[in-house]
């Protein structure tokens, strides 16, 4: 190079722009072409095609309960009876852990639907167990009622309600 | 230059484990020949298109299935369903032949400047080696979305082995864990072309250290003699290779984006099918001048020892090439011979995809021909008895020498 | 460093002459060719085209060839709409099941599922079809040298035999297929199908149309891949300048 002193001054600012941009702009390359690699993980298009899953209440008699699967989880739903139903109303909600009134947690009130997966950490509980005669979580003895409500044990949260409707005159609840 | 680390972290782990000290070594203060030019850039390239191929790979394998029923669905579920599915798979398909053009123009770039000759025998040898187990790995991996091609191929180049005599057949079956390619075969095929690539990146590491122990070659030929003939790997080398790889990039976008299966075959999106034969199989492209050597020798055994003879014989290049002079820059008669070599091997690419029929057998037998007589009988004459060009004294002599003849050119 | 231009791109030539030599081998036919709307750099799938073509695969060649490995959701892509997507999907049906009976179902598609294959193996298909096998469409495009030419010459191509012509029993003449003897017999007819448009479904029309839906079908996402490439080479030509910058700058002071 033949360059004087104040051009080398010039020179030296020059370079570290061009040190500057040229990280900064490979970094930002770098970084967008990391993504597709992370995206694939997540769920692909026909998995998220299958997120809807229809089912018939009209074999589901009261008192009784099936569990259906979405997405891949369990979700119950149960014909509560009369009982049941007075039995979740009955309470005082400012005494729940997680307070949450019945009325809130279905569109109707003889059909529970909700997520069959203990919030402690992820167990199916058992159904017509634990001390308030709803579910029973073995794993860790986490109790819920006949809502689905935590009342007991582990567990920090209520039984999740996924969303659904019903259609076909309330003969049939869409889940997702 | 020694390695004096200011982080307290690194100069604890470097005082146990000196691997910072081996990185910066090899990354930064590696004294690189100043003379380098930009056929020394495939090498950077070649290992990072090995990088390329295992990460785009292990993720396509989180959703490819290796079994008969499955693979070929399993594929263009990748296709179509999986988030940027087809880009992964497309990069992984075409970063094979992108892999192979980069490792091709390596190894001509050491056949023009004679980098295999002493003290770099091994290093040669160690780049064969990884030549073969990308052969191995991407014929395996070709297999994988079970096409018709991939079927086939595998059915042809397996039964290579059954041109063995005695044994040929047990091994064969032993190689298929059947009487036939089927679902044993795809599975072992995955599991070997998932483990390959990782034993290249081994011999990788050892022809790294190999080169590092007696430096690059250079465009002259003649060692690095003093601290004027070399400068540090780091920054010169880093941003040079950068830029190469800039442009390379954008070469392989241009297939990946716009021609993706420009370099494939419409068969292998056929399922496979073992009971019809596709009217004509080819290997993939960079298969060509070995299948092109297979199919001159109208016997068996014969046209299998020779395709397998045609790398063998490389590795006694640095035995067979006499002359005393590394560079062809040198080498007059050489340089001429080297060129009519690559167009020979073009020409036995050429055939190799061309059916087996007139004129094609007789220009494939030609080309096989010469190829064995340019490295085993002219390559040993010309260095005897050829007159090289004066060398300059030293590579910083050649440089200044080039400098005012060619203005501009920053460093040829 | 422009000698080694030069050597590389002579080298460039030279190897894509052979490769593309080889390539060719085999497929001697001259095919006849469209200007497609969706080749080039560019290039995007013509909706209208894809939504009749749809309509020629459903009505015309769903009969005995399946699109196994199309989903109907993927049919909004097109511009179909999602309940025009419902309803096409509820053309066919599945087999579903158990139900709590343990018994197995019939039921009507839904737009997860994909075109079912019309026989039940390929033994069947075989035993309906003569003893030929009409494969799967979903890949022909990419399946076939000649690709989107390749068929549009095919279903375009049925002529009568040439003069002396051995045309076996339950054969056709194609101009176009390999040995010219195939079992299909010639599948378009003109108005074989009523388009909603108004377009008038002559042979040619409809043998356009259906390719550029079966292309669509091989290569979903070219769209978004010549989308992406175009924002990747631009973006690669940006940083390869500031590296070359970069390594001039970085390279003056070497003697």
């Amino acid at each position: 190079m033949t360059t004087t002193t104040p051009v080398e001054e010039d020179g030296v600012k020059r370079r570290d722009f061009l040190y500057v941009a040229a990280g900064g702009v490979g970094a930002v390359g770098t970084a967008m072409a990391i993504w597709p690699f992370i995206d694939q993980m997540n769920p692909s298009a026909d998995v998220l095609a299958l997120s809807t899953t229809e089912v018939d209440l009209s074999a589901i008699d009261e008192g009784s309960e099936v569990t259906a699967v979405w997405q891949g989880k369990p979700v119950f739903i149960r014909h509560r009876t009369a009982e049941e139903i007075k039995a979740a109303e009955d309470v005082d909600v400012a005494t729940l852990p997680d307070p949450q009134a019945d009325e809130d947690r279905v569109q109707n009130p003889e059909w529970l639907i909700m997520l069959g997966i203990c919030t402690h950490l992820g167990c199916v509980p058992l159904k017509e167990a634990g001390d308030f005669n709803g579910w029973f979580c073995p794993c860790h003895g986490s109790h819920y009622d006949t809502s689905g409500r935590i009342r007991k044990g582990p567990a920090p949260l209520n039984l999740a309600v996924p969303p659904y409707t019903f259609i076909d005159d309330g003969n049939v609840v869409k889940i997702g | 230059m020694s390695f004096e680390p200011k982080n307290p972290v690194v100069k604890w782990v470097d005082h146990r484990l000196p691997i910072f000290g081996m990185l910066h070594h090899a990354l930064y203060d590696y004294p690189t020949p100043k003379n380098l030019s930009y056929w020394w850039t495939f090498g950077s390239l070649a290992g990072f298109m090995l990088v390329v191929q295992i990460v785009t790979g292990i993720v396509l394998s989180m959703h490819y299935t290796a079994h008969v029923d499955l693979a070929f669905n399993s594929v263009e579920h990748i296709m179509r369903d999986v988030n940027y599915g087809w880009l992964l798979r497309y990069m992984h398909a075409n970063g094979a032949s992108m892999f192979f053009i980069v490792v091709y123009l390596h190894i001509f770039r050491g056949l023009y400047y004679g980098s295999y000759k002493a003290p770099r025998e091994l290093l040669w040898w160690l780049g064969l080696v990884i030549f073969l187990l990308m052969m191995a790995t991407a014929f395996m991996g070709y297999v994988l979305p079970w096409g018709q091609m991939s079927f086939w191929g595998a059915t042809v180049i397996t039964n290579l082995f059954g041109a063995i005599p005695v044994v040929g057949d047990t091994i064969v079956t032993w190689l298929w864990g059947g009487f036939s390619v089927d679902n044993p075969t795809l599975n072992r095929f995955f599991s070997l072309h998932y483990l390959l690539p990782f034993v290249i990146a081994g011999v990788v590491i050892l022809h790294i250290w190999a080169l590092h122990h007696h430096g690059s070659n250079n465009p002259t030929g003649i060692e690095i003699k003093d601290k004027q003939d070399s400068i540090p790997f780091h920054p010169y080398y880093t941003i040079k290779d950068l830029f190469g790889m800039g442009i390379f990039l954008i070469f392989f976008s241009a297939f990946l984006f716009y021609a993706p299966n420009y370099l494939g075959h419409p068969d292998n999106y056929i399922p496979a099918n073992p009971l019809v034969t596709p009217a004509h199989i080819v290997p993939e492209w960079y298969f060509l001048p070995f299948y092109a050597i297979l199919r001159a020798v109208p016997d068996k055994l014969g046209g299998v020892l020779l395709m397998f003879g045609a790398i063998a014989v490389l590795f006694a290049l640095p035995w067979l090439d006499k002359s005393r002079v590394r560079s062809a820059r040198f080498r007059p008669i050489y340089k001429q011979l080297f060129w009519i070599f690559v167009i020979d091997c073009v020409i036995l690419t050429y055939v190799g995809g061309k059916p087996a029929e007139e004129p094609y057998i007789l220009i494939g037998r030609l080309a096989t021909v010469y190829y064995f007589l340019h490295i085993l009988v002219l390559l040993p004459l010309v260095g005897l008895f050829e007159k090289h060009k004066p060398l300059p004294a030293s590579i910083s002599e050649a440089v200044l020498d080039k400098k005012p003849a060619a203005e501009g050119a920053s460093n040829a | 460093m422009l000698k080694m231009i030069k050597s590389i791109s002579a080298a460039a030539v030279l190897s894509v002459m052979a490769i593309t030599g080889a390539n060719a081998a085999g497929g001697n036919i001259d095919y006849k060719s469209v200007d497609w709307q969706h080749t080039g750099i560019f290039g995007t799938y013509d909706r209208s085209a894809a939504q009749r073509g749809a309509q020629v695969y459903r009505e015309v060649c769903a009969g005995c060839h399946g699109l196994e490995l199309v989903a109907f959701r993927t049919l909004t892509d097109l511009g179909f709409t999602e309940d025009e997507v419902k309803a096409i999907a509820a053309e066919y049906e599945f087999v579903d099941g158990p139900d709590d009976e343990g018994e197995m179902f019939d039921r009507a598609g839904k737009p997860f599922d994909k075109f079912p294959a019309p026989f039940a193996n390929e033994k069947a298909a075989r035993a309906s079809n003569g003893g030929a096998y009409p494969p799967d469409l979903s890949l022909i495009v990419k399946a076939r040298p000649g690709f989107e030419n390749y068929l549009y010459s095919l279903l375009t191509g049925y002529e009568d035999a040439p003069e002396g012509f051995e045309l076996p029993v339950g054969m056709n003449y194609n101009a176009y297929f390999a040995g010219h003897k195939i079992a299909m017999a010639a599948p378009l007819s003109e108005d074989a199908v009523e388009y909603s448009d108004g377009t008038k479904a002559s042979v040619d029309q409809m043998a356009k149309d259906v390719t550029v839906f079966l292309a669509w079908a091989a290569e979903p996402k070219l769209e978004e891949r010549k989308n992406m490439g175009l924002k990747v080479i631009l973006f690669l030509i940006v940083l390869t300048g500031i590296f070359y910058a970069a390594k001039r700058k970085i390279w003056s002071d070497v003697h």
